[in-house]
């Protein structure tokens, strides 16, 4: 299988003056197409440098990141830019969309950033994107109107639009009930079953088991990398639960 | 990302919070307003004065005997050689820079109309004077240079003289008074022109031709005064000069001898320009200094918005924007700002000083310097202490 994220020997040391803090202590790592990985670990593990590092937010101060065979780790500030912008999707976890803007401008975003993307192709690719999400009726809602599920969908539509290598997903369920988190999940693995790479961090073991692979950090290491044996399908799941009406009533 | 692009997104981000845009954007209409007002007010202003005093005869030259000197013992103005017919006739004949000139002859006298008297000054002159000392008739008319030759009696009175001779409300042309016991026809009335300089009343006044008031009423070949009109008020200084000049000639002393005094308006107008441009200056500032607060409550609201809106940045950096595009988005933000609100602004500005210049009757004059001034300013601010300060936080 083809390495879309390959880490090799990764040191992240923050120098906050009188003491140092080792966030990373040598971490390599080989996220390959197709992936479905949950990273996982205690605040203050690392893995939220991680993610930052490979989603080239942050370089690190030593060790090897490519990223498609890009030498991520020695690029400057406007080749990162490009990268996050061509080849990297984000979700986060409080969903970081433009207050009182609609759904279809906030997915348009990344497009805008992109010069080869001309107006009349960023709505078409931004409604498309929207529709695999499954707010295809919401286009002009404004994001201040939507729950808090659906405004992750719209993150999730924000993050695919430019048909990125990777989908990185920080807690992207954090801030969502078990329901709609389940509702979350099954979106990815959708997304997962149609070919993209996906990496999400998560506290929640119900969520970890739904990808195909968990990883776990502690004190600035992988202490643990497995596949998991019969990933957890988050359709099935909700297919049991009761009807969010139901469970009002 | 193109500059259309850049202006979308900008316009929206202003769009999204139209209150504090329309806000901040008040700090620089209200600058920028005030500048062009308070510029187009003084300026007016100060052309007003001038304009009055021009209406008073700003060319105006007035000659008067000087003052001699016995012993060191300085016996004050009209001591010396007096003034002679001679040296108008001389100053007529050399001078190039003088419309007109005329001998002034001065009488104080007694009036009588019927049963009442009054006292004023009659004055003898040329039949130009009305010209050189800019004086219009309010009704009759002005006596002729030829009834200045034939020493006719005829006069003109000045608005005080008719109220105490004739009443408030009468025209005496046509009816006779005795200066003096001479007895002169009126022949016209003088416009009123209220208190002169020096708090006296211009009005209380009766103008004859010269030969009559130096032959009838005062029995001398004196010439107490003379007075002069320049062609223009730029060559008054000029001919103030060349008369200096004449008369030096004319009657044989030096510069230092103080023979003959010249006083002009232009003196008096000089003074009351400079006293207005200080206004002007004065009230310029006072708008600047608005503008100036203007542009610090822009920068002032900028930095709070760059505070609140971290996560935006961050978000959009996130998805692939370069420094160089959050710069130009803010940057793009400011110039929207500060140029609109220095449209507005300018509008509002030309409109305030239209509404009062109509309201105080003043001629207001909106320089194009003052909107270019006040416009350029409130660019400069926002754009480079604005939009630059707020880009490098980011960065």
């Amino acid at each position: 299988m083809q390495a879309v994220i390959s880490a090799k020997n990764i040191i992240k040391t923050f120098d906050l003056g009188e003491v140092k803090v080792h966030a990373l202590r040598g971490v390599d790592l080989e996220i390959y197409e197709g992936d479905f990985v949950a990273i996982m670990g205690h605040s203050g593990s690392g893995k939220s440098t991680f993610m930052n590092i490979i989603g080239c937010l942050d370089v690190p101060t030593s060790g090897e990141v490519y990223i498609d065979d890009n030498d991520v780790a020695n690029y400057d500030r406007d080749n990162l830019a490009t990268i996050r912008n061509k080849k990297i999707g984000f979700v986060f976890q409080s969903y970081n969309l433009l207050s009182r803007t609609t759904a279809l401008e906030n997915v348009e975003l990344p497009l805008i950033y992109n010069p080869n993307i001309s107006a009349g192709k960023r709505e078409e690719l931004s409604k498309k994107a929207l529709e695999k999400v499954g707010l295809a009726d919401r286009l002009l809602h404004l994001t201040n109107q939507l729950s808090g599920g659906q405004q992750q969908r719209v993150a999730i539509a924000r993050a695919l639009v430019n048909e990125p290598l990777v989908i990185l997903a920080d807690e992207p369920t954090g801030n969502l009930d078990t329901r709609t988190s389940y509702e979350i999940m099954d979106i990815f693995q959708e997304l997962n079953d149609a070919g993209k790479t996906i990496v999400i961090v998560t506290h929640e073991g119900d969520i970890a088991k739904m990808c195909k692979r968990n990883i776990v950090f502690k004190d600035g290491k992988v202490i643990k990398d497995f596949m998991v044996e019969n990933p957890i399908n988050a359709k099935e799941e909700l297919a049991k639960m009761p009807k969010q009406e139901d469970a009002l009533a | 990302m193109n500059t259309y692009n850049l202006l979308k997104i900008s316009l929206k981000a202003l769009r999204k919070n139209i209150f504090r845009t329309f806000l901040t954007m008040l700090g620089i209409i209200i600058g920028v307003a005030s500048v062009i007002a308070m510029l187009s007010i003084g300026q007016g202003s100060k052309d007003s004065i001038e304009s009055s005093i021009s209406e008073l005869g700003s060319n105006l030259i007035m000659v008067f005997p000087g003052a001699q000197q016995t012993g060191g013992v300085n016996l004050g103005s009209g001591t010396s050689r007096e003034l002679e017919i001679g040296d108008v006739e001389a100053i007529e004949e050399n001078s190039t820079l003088l419309v007109g000139v005329t001998p002034v002859a001065m009488a104080k006298a007694q009036l009588i109309s019927g049963s009442a008297n009054w006292s004023s000054s009659v004055y003898g002159a040329y039949a130009n004077y009305f010209d050189i000392k800019a004086l219009g008739i309010k009704s009759g008319r002005r006596f002729s240079q030829s009834e200045v030759t034939r020493a006719a009696k005829v006069c003109l009175i000045g608005t005080t003289v008719v109220e105490e001779l004739f009443g408030e409300y009468s025209d005496p042309v046509g009816q006779s008074i005795r200066i003096n016991k001479v007895p002169f026809e009126i022949i016209g009335v003088l416009e009123e022109k209220g208190a002169g300089m020096r708090g006296d009343d211009q009005d209380d006044v009766v103008i004859a031709p010269f030969s009559t008031v130096q032959r009838r009423l005062l029995g001398s070949t004196k010439v107490q005064q003379i007075f002069a009109s320049a062609k223009s008020e730029e060559v008054s200084e000029a001919a103030t000069e060349e008369i200096e000049a004449i008369l030096m000639k004319e009657m044989r002393v030096g510069p230092n001898d103080e023979a003959f005094n010249i006083r002009t308006m232009s003196e008096i107008s000089n003074m009351l320009s400079s006293t207005s441009d200080t206004m002007v200056t004065l009230l310029a500032g006072v708008a600047g200094i608005s503008l100036i607060v203007g542009g610090i409550g822009i920068m002032n609201i900028m930095f709070v918005t760059v505070t609140e809106r971290t996560r935006e940045i961050g978000l959009r950096m996130a998805v692939g924007a370069k420094s160089k595009n959050i710069l130009l988005q803010f940057l793009t933000e400011a110039v929207v700002i500060s140029i609109t609100g220095g449209i507005i602004g300018a509008l509002l500005g030309i409109g305030v000083s239209i509404g009062f210049g109509n309201l105080m009757g003043w001629p207001v004059t909106i320089t194009p310097f003052s909107i270019i001034l006040a416009f350029g300013f409130s660019t400069v601010i926002g754009v480079f202490l604005d939009g630059t300060q707020r880009g490098r936080r980011q960065t």
